[in-house]
């Protein structure tokens, strides 16, 4: 019998319920709760850190304030658990939100340095506070009871934390697996490629990171009411920094990866200080020396974590079907999608009008003017450093112009940023290819059609949204095979060839139901029968009436192609023409080859 | 608060933050050539502390087993390295020789020497040489068997890396000293009154090393060529080997130097404190503060850092003694904030 490596997934998780019925010491029974506290933190560390990007020391705090809001309001006013695991997680959010918009903009290594300090100042904070005890901490919390009956047992105990974590678990999958998903994936990539598919990458950072405070702080109301007591020392940096390690041993960016990191980790610990006393006398803290020694060695057999190994040797048994799949027939209402309504043919769709970027004293683009009409391929070229993709990055909204004008569909765009021109019909390839390379071909192009969907990302956890997910897909599949790419559809999308690669790009653009389809040196480094492949792809699209702008310096590959030329140099238009008349401009000749003095 | 207790505050802010400055500095050195966030910094500071104090009380500095056997342990690891690549070019003769001598070899001669000279009446700055010779060669080996068999990885796993290397030493820092905490002998009694001020001259020498050696380490990396060459390291790992710029001497050299300035801060604190082998990590963490202020990139902008994160602690242990760390570790989000503005773009891969 063949089992699905999901199902087998869940099975396996379903084990650890086993557990407790078996009779095997209290001990481990402990052992198994703080692995699955541990488990629900670090799964919010997967998110954020391995598929976000956001590397984050501070969880433990959260974890401090969703057990001392508990406890706070257990002691002080004999408020109920269940409120105040409400509660708990409303602070968080709240304080995760307020956090977060600072700190989730900082770029490169500040945030991580970030997290260290509110991590640390929290936990400060947790022991002067005079209302929480200072650092002698709150005791007496009561412990869990639902519908009068009591869950202080240890092994009952288990069975909600393990409860809990299941079900973090599926949500966290589902989310990764929707609309919002896939947004989240494509923030570890930067901000320019996610924001050119209309993605709002500051909101959807804020959104893990508060989600990951949730599921922190919900391991911390699971914790305050385990031990019934709580002291600020759980919550330190030290602890943030543990977190860190289960998920970098288990696997950064994978969920199971999480349970495993924490498995791994707190088992190593317990057995460690169990063992190494007996071989080596108690004197000393040597199961902290063995164990820093260990994770120095794991990390250097395994840099991904221990989850990717294993999924490998799995893979080679039990080839991974492709977890993603698009419908094989247009789901209901595909034909209802919004579609935006096609400009008048040879009308004027892009204006462009003395538009000029400086750069302190460097004047890359100087008083550009050209239009595009309908339907029409344009070919922007020029010699290399002649600030064609400066221009490119003024149409597409990644830098500002410093005066002129750009008009699109006669609205001024020279000023809005990537996400606003996607939205109004602009869509874009990348010259330095931008695919999220371990997620299929299918998924990286599902990206361009964020636009196209609303889920949101609580109606993606609970999976209600599988029907618009249905469309999007199967609106991804259809670009994938107007390229041609259709044998690639569950191809990781990293191990296509280059030419492949902005094959891709094209579809996921094209996902955008984009007006004008602006490509970014789409010939460079490619084989000449990738450049062939893709300038059928363009003459096909032009014959669906698409209008094309392509910037490039490949003179051959434009000449066969374009409808018209523009030709830059030294950020000037040098000139502007039909191809035939450009191979013979005396101006344009000199820039490629050199004057003739 | 009169003018007196406030300058008494401001010495105290300056000195500490003279002492948080050397620890920056070494954090950004260490940041800057080799994309590692050297959490183990703390460690040195105890090390250093406990072996002075051991030296000064006629005791073996114990530290000198650690060197011994972490040195066999790098000796065994180039062997195993230089074995695995047998396959493709000869046994590197002469580098195990000198691997020999760095590491088997110079951790004897300490030996012999600790065991053989009367440390207890010497000078304190050859005291403080002595250690400083167990130290850094400690820290260029930590670098040789942790980090450089990784050097090309993310600055997240070499993080982690640098953690699991913290937990080690400070294991073995409480096997070697033990959980007591100890002082060592004033550098100095002298002191004098300027107006109302007692200027202790403890905090003059501590903050002329520190100013010294910040001078030297910013004359060292922006006007000279092998500081840049250094530098460049940081940049662009592959750049910096294609122009010839040996990027493992760069982590060796970055290793031994913040060694050595983790272990002066320890001595010079270690007066008017007691240091513990835990001690250091805190300390180091406030240092870290001041190399953020920094943006883990510039040394005097560090140094400014490091005086201000001091000058804030001072005084707020005087207003309000129980939020002093939670103002120090606050006060650095709005200034994060402010340099990632600065700094501007730079979180594309």
């Amino acid at each position: 019998m063949k089992i699905s490596t999901k199902k087998l997934q869940w099975l396996l998780f379903g084990w650890f319920f086993l557990f407790p019925f078996l009779p095997v010491p209290g001990y481990w029974i402990t052992i198994g709760n703080y692995i699955g506290l541990y488990s629900i933190v670090t799964l919010g560390l997967v998110l954020l850190t391995g598929i976000g990007g956001l590397t984050s020391f501070g969880q433990a705090a959260f974890v401090g304030l969703g057990a001392y809001t508990t406890g706070y309001l257990a002691t002080a006013f004999g408020l109920s658990p269940w409120l105040g695991l409400l509660i708990g997680l409303a602070v968080s959010a709240l304080a995760a939100g307020l956090i977060g918009s600072v700190t989730v903009r900082l770029s490169g290594h500040f945030l991580p340095l970030a997290t260290i300090a509110w991590g640390l100042s929290l936990f400060y904070l947790f022991g002067t506070l005079e209302f929480l005890g200072k650092y002698d901490g709150l005791s007496g919390i009561p412990a869990l009871s639902l519908f009068g009956i009591d869950l202080s047992a240890p092994r009952v105990m288990y069975g909600l934390i393990w409860f809990c974590l299941g079900g973090c678990v599926w949500l966290v999958l589902n989310l990764l697996n929707s609309r919002p998903g896939r947004a989240i994936r494509a923030l570890a990539k930067g901000k320019t490629m996610p924001e050119a598919m209309g993605i709002h990458t500051a909101q959807y950072k804020i959104l893990i990171f508060v989600l990951a405070a949730l599921m922190a702080s919900l391991s911390g109301w699971l914790y305050a009411h385990l031990q019934r007591s709580v002291s600020a020392t759980p919550f330190g940096l030290h602890m943030g920094i543990e977190y860190l390690f289960m998920a970098v041993v288990g696997g950064v960016g994978h969920v199971w990866g999480a349970i495993l990191g924490a498995v791994v980790m707190t088992g190593l610990k317990s057995q460690l200080q169990d063992l190494l006393p007996l071989l080596l006398g108690s004197q000393g803290n040597f199961e902290i020396v063995v164990f820093g020694v260990l994770i120095v060695l794991l990390l250097l057999w395994a840099p991904d974590g221990l989850w990717p190994r294993i999924a490998a040797v799995w893979a080679r048994f039990n080839p991974p079907e492709p977890e993603v799949v698009a419908p094989a027939i247009a789901p209901d209402g595909y034909g209802d999608m919004a579609r935006r309504a096609k400009p008048a043919a040879n009308s004027v769709i892009l204006e462009i009008n003395e538009a000029r970027k400086q750069f302190g004293g460097l004047v890359a683009v100087k008083d550009m003017t050209f239009e595009i009409r309908a339907g029409e391929v344009v070919g922007l070229i020029g010699p290399n450093g002649a600030g064609k993709s400066t221009m490119f990055n003024l149409v597409t909204g990644v830098l500002p112009a410093s005066s002129g004008e750009i008009r699109f569909l006669g609205e001024r765009i020279d000023q809005l940023g990537s996400r606003r021109i996607v939205q109004m019909g602009i869509g874009r390839s990348f010259q330095h290819v931008h695919l999220v390379p371990q997620l299929s071909v299918l998924e990286n192009v599902a990206m361009g059609a964020h636009l196209r969907g609303r889920t949101s990302p609580l109606t993606a956890a609970l999976r209600l949204d599988r029907h618009e997910e249905a469309q999007l897909l199967f609106l991804a599949a259809e670009q994938i095979r107007r390229v041609g790419l259709g044998d690639y559809m569950h191809t990781p999308a990293g191990s296509l060839a280059l030419g492949q690669q902005r094959i891709l790009e094209i579809a996921r653009a094209l996902c955008t139901d984009p007006v004008l389809l602006l490509l970014d040196e789409p010939a460079a480094g490619l084989r000449l029968k990738e450049k062939e492949a893709l300038a059928d792809l363009i003459r096909q699209l032009k014959r669906e009436g698409m209008s094309v702008l392509l910037v490039e310096h490949d003179m051959d590959f434009v000449m066969g192609l374009t409808d018209r030329l523009v030709v830059m140099e030294f950020g000037s238009k040098i000139a502007e023409g039909l191809p035939a008349e450009i191979q013979n401009n005396e101006a344009v000749l000199a820039a490629y080859l050199g004057g003739i003095e | 608060m009169d003018f007196g207790i406030f300058a008494v505050l401001a010495q105290d802010g300056i000195t500490n933050g003279a002492v948080y400055a050397l620890l920056a500095m070494a954090l950004v050195l260490v940041f800057s050539v080799t994309r590692i966030i050297f959490l183990p910094q703390g460690e040195f500071i105890g090390f250093g502390a406990l072996t002075v104090a051991a030296l000064q009380s006629g005791q073996f500095p114990r530290l000198v087993w650690m060197l011994m056997a972490v040195g066999v342990l790098t000796f065994l690891v180039e062997i195993g390295s230089a074995l695995r690549q047998r396959r493709y070019k000869p046994l590197p003769r002469r580098h195990l020789m000198w691997s020999g001598i760095e590491n088997l070899a110079y951790p004897t001669l300490v030996w012999v020497l600790a065991r053989g000279l009367e440390w207890q009446g010497m000078p304190m700055v050859v005291q403080i040489l002595f250690t400083l010779g167990i130290t850094v060669p400690l820290g260029i080996m930590l670098y040789r068997i942790a980090f450089q068999p990784m050097a090309e990885a993310s600055v997240l796993v070499l993080l982690i890396v640098a953690v699991g290397v913290h937990f080690a030493l400070l294991g073995m820092g409480l096997f070697i000293f033990g959980p007591e905490g100890s002082t060592t002998q004033a550098f100095t009694d002298w002191s004098a009154e300027i107006g109302a001020l007692m200027v202790s001259g403890q905090s003059v020498v501590v903050l002329g090393v520190s100013a010294c050696l910040i001078a030297l380490l910013y004359l060292f990396f922006d006007r000279s060529l092998y500081g840049k060459a250094l530098r460049a390291t940081a940049v662009n790992r592959k750049g910096a080997q294609l122009v010839g710029i040996g990027t493992t001497q760069a982590g060796r050299m970055a290793f031994g130097l913040a060694a050595a300035l983790g272990t002066l801060a320890g001595t010079l604190i270690a007066p008017l404190n007691t240091v513990g082998y835990d001690t250091g990590f805190v300390v180091a963490l406030k240092g870290f503060v001041a190399a953020i202020v920094g943006g883990l990139a510039s040394y005097p902008l560090a140094a400014a850092g490091a005086v201000l994160v001091g000058l804030l602690e001072s005084y707020s242990s005087f207003w309000a003694s129980a939020y002093k760390e939670v103002i120090v570790f606050t006060l650095i989000i709005p200034v994060l904030a402010w340099r990632s503005l600065v700094s501007g773009h730079g979180d594309e891969e």
